[in-house]
């Protein structure tokens, strides 16, 4: 396979002029956010850093992290880092209410996005004359605008079909022979069993490459997504606070995603002590945005746990690859490419006068997440119809599915019979573990 | 005029039903009728029995959900038709039935039907104008 480079004067730089650039870029990014953004100044104060204590790479660590509960204090112009009249466009993560968080972008940070999102789709072998169906969501979330906005820059011939209706998706894959999928993993395994089901054969379309993320998914996967569409399946990482899908990308060696070295820096660190660990320790990850204008985050607790390595990689890149996330070291839980906080239905829960008393089950089925969540039932919340026990479930997931942005099935259950370990409730059941998913 | 019945939230899984059957045991209540209305998750398990108040008490001291629900109790005759007759009655005047379960004495020549409406006394009133027997709470410690 003949490597492919999108911008190659930065994705096969050596990595000592990578370093250089990255250090150049830190000193001035901690110096223009110190003057534009109170909020991070402060941290700095508080910790008695400088940006002139800033001179090299490894200086990093004297910064202060950022952390999603800073993300949401500082909602929502608190982390701006330029004038708003300089920003041209409002991302936010999948969320809700008390959780959601906003992204501002500059044309600036739009067009490094793009061209980070570019990179990924022509390492996965899009090329002008390609027509990439984006299926993942449009709107707030990432996924969708950031697909789009790389297609272009590709030139590839963009279908912006956004998620859902997977009759319409099949009709213009078909018609309009796209070529390159893009959308969450369980998305695709979904596309592909039901053109099976429409008696189409893996040979049947003109897919090549598939470009899947926002979500946790497995080799297994992997393979019968591939198998069944009959195509290359690259995996894409990102995340709103620092762009959206792009920050990393897989290559045809589809074993790890290598991270746009020239506009984020990666660190990893024990996310129980915060100290920096050496490169190939499995840890937290943590981003810094070295040219993002609008919303320059410095130290960014991505919450993902996972490993970098920097070896020489076929494809000729020399960007470090991190492997796929392993974990999370909060509690946050990725359900069909929504992020969901235990605390989210809790506070539904309370809000709608019932005891903080449940239990969250995660599952899998047939490639697609789903969410049970056991409530134990009130005494006043009883009565002797089935109707109207069958009402109250209604009323409490149509109350979380506001909250969190995804449909639960919500299970009334009688006093006491939610599964305690050491008198501590067990809050989240995560059966996906055992389909090997790292969540 | 309407009778008390016990309905009790129980999870559709084996062993709940003991707790229940145990507290209703160990009040000394005897049960006259029973139901159960069951779904994938959960059961609404439904008694008359001969002292509603004292077996409530029994099942909340074992953790059991347990609400008092009037319901409306009839007599018909044992014999084909009876029940249609009720049936139609109510259904000619627009009352809905949630659910129903009947239970026959052998002493008497009757048949015991609960029917669960939303307005009990509305649907009382009816089905005694049209010559309906009714049962009270006596009859049931009595039967």
């Amino acid at each position: 396979m003949p490597n492919n480079y999108y911008q190659p004067e930065a994705e096969t730089m050596p990595v000592a002029e990578i370093k250089k650039l990255q250090e150049y870029k830190l000193i001035r990014q901690v110096r223009r956010t110190y003057e534009n953004v109170p909020y991070y100044r402060n941290l700095m104060d508080q910790k008695g850093v400088k940006p002139e204590d800033i001179r090299t790479l490894e200086d990093i660590a004297k910064l202060p992290f950022l952390s999603k509960d800073d993300l949401r204090e500082a909602y929502p112009y608190g982390l701006l880092g330029t004038d708003l009249s300089k920003c041209v466009r409002i991302q936010s993560t999948s969320g809700t209410t008390g959780k959601r968080v906003v992204a501002f972008y500059t044309q600036n940070d739009v067009d490094m996005w793009e061209d980070c999102v570019a990179r990924a789709i022509v390492a996965a072998g899009g090329t002008k004359g390609d027509v990439c169906q984006i299926a993942y969501g449009y709107g707030l979330f990432t996924g969708g605008s950031g697909l789009h906005g790389g297609s272009h820059k590709v030139g590839c011939l963009t279908l912006p079909m956004s998620s859902g209706n997977t009759e319409r998706q099949i009709q213009f894959m078909m018609d309009l022979n796209a070529t390159i999928l893009c959308c969450t993993p369980s998305y695709a395994a979904y596309i592909g069993e039901s053109l099976a089901e429409r008696g189409y054969k893996p040979e049947d379309n003109k897919l090549k490459a598939g470009i899947f993320g926002a979500e946790p998914w497995t080799e297994e996967m992997r393979r019968d997504i591939e198998k069944n569409l009959g195509i290359k399946a690259y995996d894409i990482y990102g995340l709103t606070e620092s762009s959206g899908p792009g920050v990393a990308f897989e290559c045809h060696e589809q074993n790890g995603m290598h991270i746009n070295e020239d506009h984020f820096y990666a660190e990893i660190i024990d996310p129980d002590t915060g100290e920096v660990l050496p490169e190939g320790s499995k840890g937290e990850l943590v981003f810094t945005s070295l040219d993002k204008e609008a919303f320059p985050l410095i130290r960014y607790r991505t919450r993902d746990i996972c490993v970098l390595t920097r070896e020489k990689c076929s494809c000729g890149r020399t960007f470090i690859k991190m492997t796929k996330p392993m974990g999370r070291s909060d509690d946050m839980m990725i359900i069909r490419g929504v992020n969901v906080f235990p605390s989210q239905i809790e506070a539904v829960l309370l809000k709608e006068g019932y005891a903080p008393n449940y239990q969250i089950e995660v599952d899998r089925v047939n490639n697609s997440d789903t969410l049970d969540v056991y409530v134990e039932m009130t005494s006043d919340s009883f009565s002797d119809t089935v109707k109207e026990i069958t009402k109250k479930e209604k009323k409490l997931a149509l109350a979380m599915r506001t909250m969190i942005g995804i449909s639960p099935a919500v299970h009334l259950v009688p006093a006491k019979t939610i599964a305690r370990s050491e008198g501590k409730a067990v809050r989240v059941i995560d059966k996906r573990k055992r389909l090997g998913i790292n969540i | 005029m309407a009778i008390k019945q016990l309905s009790i939230f129980v999870e559709n899984r084996e062993g709940t039903l003991v707790t229940v059957t145990d507290a209703i045991a160990n009040a000394g209540v005897d049960i006259r009728a029973m139901s159960v209305a069951d779904t994938q998750d959960f059961g609404i398990f439904r008694l008359i029995v001969t002292d509603p108040t004292k077996a409530k008490e029994y099942l909340e001291a074992s953790d059991c959900f347990v609400s008092i629900t009037e319901v409306v109790g009839v007599a018909v005759a044992d014999e084909p038709g009876s029940l249609a007759k009720v049936v139609r009655i109510l259904a000619d005047h627009n009352i809905n039935i949630e659910y129903m379960y009947a239970f026959i004495t052998v002493s008497k020549q009757y048949a015991f039907v609960v029917l669960r409406v939303a307005d009990n006394d509305a649907a009382e009133k009816i089905l005694c104008d049209h010559g309906i027997k009714l049962v009270e709470e006596s009859d049931i410690v009595n039967l």
